[in-house]
């Protein structure tokens, strides 16, 4: 077998079980194709011996028999998840040379599995930014390109060094979380499918938190069927995390039929926004057709407080920020300020933090400070949280009137170029999460699958949001959509 | 609303990260920016809305009050930039 790292995951865990191939042979290629691969910087710690290491015990594993599907498969693994012994540092300087005396749940949970770590992927700092390039090791680089022009894209983020590494076939999978768009952006960038699960399938024990009620983990694949089989390895409860949900993981991938007849989908009119390129529209229009044409009832449906889902956002993800990050001192783990004679503890917080956050951080710790500030607190933060009482119920009310799924697209635009956004102001940049951002208010599932290319050659993604809990489901819905919109380009190796 | 230089650090001073004086203008502007798009949510009405606590309707469970992962002291220091003789070590607090 040639190219063993362009393969999905199902094809590979069949190919392991018939003894075509080894876990061992897997990882090689996959070692070779991300030393390969720097111009992407997508990899920001390698785990060759590591990854060796696991890759003879899970062919051990295979060789008894019975072993889980995950068995074998090397994965990259987003910073954000603390890993044992292993750099862990969320893409920012405060967090320089941490290496966890831990292993996160989800990556224990993985392991477990019999699956392979290749190493840490880059992201943007604490999971803040929407184009990796917030992050302490530099930006990533998207795979594709506009057709022949080399300027260099965003791959989207927070996800992007998993989202680059698994479009550029570096690994078979990768792990991302998603506070408010950072699986699904950059899935729907870089042309592969990420799901977001219900918040609380997925512990967070262990994932450097960003805001607490936002935050889930989940796949990054080249294949719906990748994301069944990965999703349902890494969730489960997890008695560390007090908001995992006790409730059975089902077999994500055997509710995989393809079958959505009689399934009712709803269309937002809410999300078609003005100013909207009338690729992302015509995209939206087809995958509609595609679902209508697979059996499923097509309903209009309203979300009315749509428009406030991203002031709110922008009001809570820094509220829990500002509370989480205020770990970072100096005093347990990562960099401290070099200090002056006669600095005590403040100057050494005031320094240490200066120097270890980058602009973004920094911005959105001292917003959350703000708005968490006596006096401020009852006028953005209680209101914020009101409004996302109303967000939620919103789709509670079209869940109730019978609709299955909702179907939007996942970004407002294709993949834009690195350094493009540089003198936009910090709301330009979080208009990138207008279509994703509700899905983390309400607490449901939600899955970016690619369905198209827009006419300079570039990926473009469609949403499908789904009922809390019922991923498998949803995972079905997109699966049908993924057959019929057939999406098979690949981005030309350049790197 | 609107933010001035003396809210800028004091924002600052409150988040404990150092700005320098040059740089609180261009500060002040950002969080006006950001702050006049999170006004929007003024126009909602929310009479009579609880506040989200909790995403998923869940109560949070119990457990017996027992230590569950004691006596990992060398583990607990290990990335401590300064770690003496079993405590993390901090300029003087107290004169």
């Amino acid at each position: 077998m040639t190219d063993l790292n362009k393969l999905t995951i199902s094809d590979a865990r069949d190919a392991l079980r018939k003894g075509d191939v080894t876990s061992v042979e897997l990882t090689e290629a996959c070692l070779s194709a991300v030393q390969g691969a720097g111009a992407l910087n997508a990899f920001v710690h390698d785990t060759p011996d590591l990854a060796r290491a696991q890759a003879q015990a899970a062919d051990a594993r295979i060789a008894q028999g019975d072993a889980p599907a995950m068995c074998g498969i090397p994965l990259g693994i987003k910073d954000l998840f603390c890993t044992r012994g292993v750099p862990s540092q969320a893409a920012s300087r405060i967090l320089d040379g941490f290496k966890p005396e831990y292993e996160s749940t989800v990556t224990q949970n993985l392991f477990d599995a019999g699956a392979v770590m290749l190493g840490k992927l880059n992201m943007d700092e604490f999971a803040m930014g929407s184009s990796n390039e917030t992050s302490c090791y530099g930006n990533v680089v998207n795979p594709w390109r506009r057709g022949n022009d080399e300027a260099q894209l965003t791959p989207g983020g927070s996800s992007g060094g998993s989202a680059s590494a698994v479009a550029a076939d570096l690994c078979l999978a990768a792990t991302g979380t998603d506070t408010g768009g950072s699986i699904r952006q950059p899935a729907a960038f870089t042309g592969i499918t990420g799901i977001k699960p219900t918040y609380g399938r997925c512990s967070r024990w262990g994932i450097v938190a960003f805001a607490s009620s936002l935050d889930q983990a989940g796949p990054m694949t080249k294949t719906v069927r990748d994301s069944a089989i990965m999703l349902g390895a890494m969730c489960g409860h997890d008695p560390r995390d007090s908001t995992s949900a006790d409730i059975p993981v089902p077999d994500f991938e055997a509710m995989l039929t393809g079958d959505i007849k009689g399934k009712v989908i709803g269309i937002p009119r809410e999300y078609r926004m003005d100013g909207m390129p009338d690729e992302i529209e015509k995209l939206w229009a087809d995958g509609t057709a595609m679902l209508k044409d697979a059996g499923a009832e097509i309903r209009d449906i309203s979300l009315p407080h749509t428009k406030y889902a991203l002031p709110a956002y922008y009001v809570i993800a820094p509220a829990e920020a500002s509370s989480n990050l205020a770990r970072y001192d100096g005093v347990r783990y990562g960099h401290r300020a070099r200090l002056a004679q006669g600095d005590g503890i403040t100057e050494m917080y005031e320094k240490t933090r200066a120097e270890g956050f980058g602009p973004e951080v920094q911005r959105r710790v001292m917003v959350g400070t703000y708005v968490l500030s006596a006096g401020f607190y009852d006028a953005y933060y209680n209101r914020a949280r009101k409004v996302r009482t109303l967000i939620k119920r919103d789709f509670e009310e079209v869940f109730a009137a019978g609709i299955d799924a909702i179907l939007t697209p996942a970004t407002p635009s294709a993949a834009f170029g690195l350094g493009e956004m540089t003198d936009a102001d910090p709301v330009q940049m979080y208009l990138n999460d207008v279509f994703t951002v509700t899905v983390n208010l309400a607490g449901l599932p939600g899955i970016a699958v690619p369905a198209g290319t827009d006419k300079q050659g570039l990926p473009l993604g469609l949403q499908l949001i789904g009922r809390p809990w019922d991923e498998g489901d949803l995972l079905n819905t997109a699966y049908a959509l993924e057959q019929a919109a057939g999406f098979v380009a690949k981005p030309a190796k350049w790197w | 609303m609107s933010i001035d230089l003396e809210t800028a650090a004091k924002v600052a001073k409150l988040a404990r990260i150092r700005v320098d004086e040059d740089a609180l203008p261009a500060l002040a502007e950002e969080f006006n920016t950001i702050l006049g798009f999170i006004e929007r949510l003024g126009e909602v009405d929310v009479t009579g809305v609880e506040p989200m606590t909790s995403v998923t309707p869940q109560s949070l469970k119990r457990r017996d009050d027992v230590v569950t992962e004691g006596d990992q002291q060398d583990k607990i220091l290990s990335n401590a930039p300064d770690a003496r003789e079993g405590f993390f070590a901090v300029p003087k607090v107290v004169e």
